[in-house]
């Protein structure tokens, strides 16, 4: 498969995967908001904090307002990681490869990016709630979609890593954000208030109910090692690692525990890391720590698949 | 809305022969419309224009840096062309396209034409597409144009005239396979009972004749079609022929020349390349022979394509034959190479680098259309009969400045065909760009793109123009 084409469609599925991330903060968010009790003060900053660009986000909207945030991360065409950028990235990805996707596939970014672009103009009403359970939507026909046309090949195995390495490096943020950040002090420590937070984080990764299944108390090392090292939930940490490491193995045909490249060797060593990571050994190292780590390491395995599978190295 | 009102005036009309009197061949989808409730029509219009968007069948419109597309406007009330008529157009067209490429073989090989003074020296050397890199060049089985889209137009007398050859890359194909999509499902019924000769065969002709230039009869070859990218006005269509050809779609920094060979970056390494369909203009192709800014082309691919390490389609070159002075000379060279008369006629043409043509058309511009010779999608024209005396001024300078560059041609005044303008019937000019495969053997592609001036009264069908198009249905008998 062309270079060019596997890095397009790594990165359509890893855009639409972070559109549909954004559309699930802010969802929380404005739900979050309503069970908020009076006098205490609305947290949007975390949201942009999430995304890693606070400071870009300060300098062109100034104060964390619900209007500037929500403008910012969804509509904001300058921002290149708002939703509207997202899709328009991702679709253009698609376009340049429609000969090697499903049309069913082009027919569904295509329709979603529209959907958004219209809202973005203010063609159809904008009805938050109802526009990120959309876009969330959107974002899970595309994949089922996906899934269910496209061949199974190279191709769609490096669709698959875009999608959870993309996804991994949301979970890890977002509980990045609730240790650091939505915790306003350490009297607010096992309250009302705490608990509500906790239960909006779990459905930020639509992980609340799964998660009570699991466990039935809300407890921050419950949920933390539940969104990092369950081993079935489809937006835990390791879940995402184990996947991405399957479809890299079945495009390069190494067998499995053995690498042939460094993206091989740095992805099977994170999964090797958190296959034998206890929960407890996260919280001693601090968790935030912890999580620092792992978007460093996250970030390096997809340095590592760039170089070894899409850079146009210069030919001597 | 029904067509019993419908006036074709004084015009040769596709469908009518009179007020009232539709052709033979076109009565059963008159019956067909005039049956259809009233605003059934506008909604499959409608329908089918927002199919092809959802199908991505755009154009991308330049100097729009949001990246704006649209779709080519689709009309539903289709052209109709007889069997008799079809099989005179197929016939013409075969022997125009087998005299071109005898002309290019020639004019980079021993330029015989030349020798016998049909054409001068100095028209060839003068012609923009005229590449001297090419000349002693071989290509695969000597065939240099292996996909032509001729633009055919009609006379007010009914009279079929050529109206020029595309011979770079010409686009639009794609939108015929779509319009005929979108058109079985419109009018279902009358495809069961017409005879309408079928479409969607075209890429399997287009790949094998792109197979047929296969070097060393390699077993399992490569083809590939090379684009310039997605902001390209035709990508749309690039990335359909690739899709339906099954076969990869390019890009000039997803190729290199390595080991005298092209190649294709893949994620597991280079891979060779043997067959080009090219979607690029030579100029662009090769930056260390041609435009060196070229960013879009490969460096190094004519010299693996001189060495017959890979194959070109069209073949680099080829546009010698787009250049507008040199398609005066065509009937020329039908009976120069074949012996034969012309089966399609040339709309007479005035060539202002000889003084007695050039001081006719400088006196009539106001009668005349002015075009440069090596432009397209309705670029660098001149309509006489719709201009002001200051774009006639203006086109007056241009020529005596460069006369080499211009040719003249009398208006003619397009055919038409009954089209939804506003909710009513009105009759709009139209032209028709069949498309021709030279492979093992010429095949001329049974229809072609309709294109139609949705301006009242245009006579300029391009897309880049605010032109449409509509389905072109050949019928078997």
């Amino acid at each position: 498969m062309l270079s060019r084409v596997a890095n397009s469609i790594y990165w359509l599925n890893r855009y639409v995967e972070r559109a549909e991330n954004i559309a699930r903060f802010i969802n929380t968010n404005l739900n979050l908001i309503l069970d908020t009790p009076p006098g205490v003060v609305q947290q949007w900053q975390p949201l942009v904090v999430t995304t890693g660009d606070l400071s870009l986000f300060q300098e062109r909207c100034g104060n964390a307002t619900a209007e500037n945030v929500i403008q910012f991360l969804t509509f904001d065409s300058e921002y290149s990681n708002s939703i509207l950028s997202c899709l328009r990235i991702a679709r253009e990805n698609a376009r340049s490869i429609r000969e090697v996707i499903s049309s069913e596939m082009w027919e569904q970014i295509n329709s979603f990016y529209f959907m958004v672009k219209d809202a973005a103009d203010g063609q159809i009403p904008f009805e938050p709630q109802d526009f990120f359970s959309e876009v969330k939507m959107a974002s899970h026909l595309f994949a089922g979609v996906m899934d269910a046309t496209m061949t199974h090949n190279e191709g769609w195995h490096f669709g698959q890593i875009g999608r959870y390495l993309e996804r991994a490096d949301k979970t890890a943020r977002i509980l990045d954000v609730k240790y650091f950040l939505l915790l306003p002090s350490v009297k607010d420590v096992g309250s009302t208030l705490d608990e509500l937070q906790w239960m909006s984080l779990l459905r930020s990764a639509s992980a609340y109910e799964m998660y009570r299944k699991w466990q039935h108390r809300i407890s921050p090392t419950g949920i933390a090692e539940f969104l990092i090292l369950d081993r079935e939930f489809p937006r835990s940490i390791r879940f995402c690692t184990m996947q991405a490491e399957r479809s890299l193995h079945q495009i390069t045909g190494t067998p499995a525990g053995t690498w042939s490249n460094p993206a091989e060797r740095a992805l099977g060593r994170l999964r090797a890391e958190l296959d034998y990571l206890t929960i407890e050994e996260v919280i001693q190292t601090g968790l935030h720590e912890f999580l620092d780590q792992l978007l460093q390491h996250i970030n390096g395995v997809g340095n590592n698949i760039f170089e070894t599978f899409f850079a146009a190295k210069p030919i001597s | 809305m029904r067509l019993d009102n419908y006036d074709p005036g004084d015009y040769y009309d596709e469908l009518f022969m009179g007020k009232g009197q539709p052709r033979p061949q076109a009565t059963p989808l008159i019956e067909r419309i005039n049956s259809l409730p009233p605003e059934e029509l506008q909604q499959r219009q409608q329908v089918a224009q927002k199919a092809l968007f959802k199908l991505g069948a755009t154009f991308n419109v330049y100097g729009d840096n949001r990246g704006t597309e649209r779709i080519f406007p689709f009309d539903v009330i289709p052209r109709i062309v007889s069997a008799p008529e079809w099989a005179t157009l197929e016939a013409g067209l075969k022997q125009r396209i087998y005299s071109l490429n005898c002309f290019i073989a020639d004019i980079y090989d021993a330029q015989k034409i030349v020798k016998d003074g049909v054409i001068p020296l100095d028209l060839i050397n003068s012609a923009k597409g005229f590449l001297q890199p090419c000349v002693g060049l071989k290509p695969p089985g000597g065939i240099w144009c292996h996909i032509t889209g001729t633009d055919l137009v009609r006379d007010k007398d009914g009279q079929w005239y050529v109206l020029e050859d595309n011979l770079r890359c010409p686009s639009g194909i794609s939108y015929v396979l779509e319009n005929r999509r979108v058109m079985k499902s419109s009018f279902s019924k009358l495809f069961e009972t017409m005879a309408i000769r079928p479409v969607d065969d075209y890429p399997s002709h287009l790949l094998e004749s792109l197979l047929n230039l296969t070097p060393n009869n390699l077993s399992d070859p490569t083809v590939v079609v090379l684009t310039p990218g997605i902001y390209n006005s035709a990508y749309f269509e690039h990335s359909f022929l690739a899709q339906q050809m099954g076969v990869e779609l390019v890009e000039g920094k997803d190729l290199v020349v390595v080991d005298g060979y092209l190649q294709m970056r893949t994620t597991k390494g280079l891979k060779r390349v043997d067959v080009v369909y090219r979607r690029i203009d030579d100029d662009f192709i090769d930056p260390l022979v041609f435009r060196r800014d070229s960013m879009l082309g490969i460096p190094g691919l004519t010299n693996v394509y001189r060495a017959g390490r890979v194959a070109i389609a069209n073949a680099l070159g080829t546009g010698v034959a787009d250049d507008k002075v040199i398609y005066a000379y065509v009937p020329e060279m039908i009976r120069y190479y074949l012996g034969e008369e012309p089966i399609l006629q040339n709309v007479p043409t005035y060539l202002c680098w000889n003084d007695k043509d050039r001081n006719y058309v400088l006196e009539n511009l106001e009668k005349l259309v002015v075009k440069a010779a090596n432009e397209s999608g309705g670029y660098g024209m001149l309509v006489g009969t719709c201009s002001t005396a200051e774009e006639r001024a203006e086109f007056a300078k241009r020529i005596q400045a460069n006369p080499r560059n211009y040719i003249a041609q009398p208006t003619i005044c397009l055919s038409r065909v009954p089209t939804i303008v506003d909710s009513n019937f009105e009759g709009c000019h139209v032209d028709l760009r069949p498309y021709i495969l030279y492979g093992k053997d010429i095949y001329v592609h049974p229809g072609g793109l309709t294109r139609v001036a949705l301006k009242r009264g245009s006579l300029v069908v391009n897309s880049s123009q605010g032109g449409g198009s509509k389905d072109t249905w050949v019928l078997a008998n």
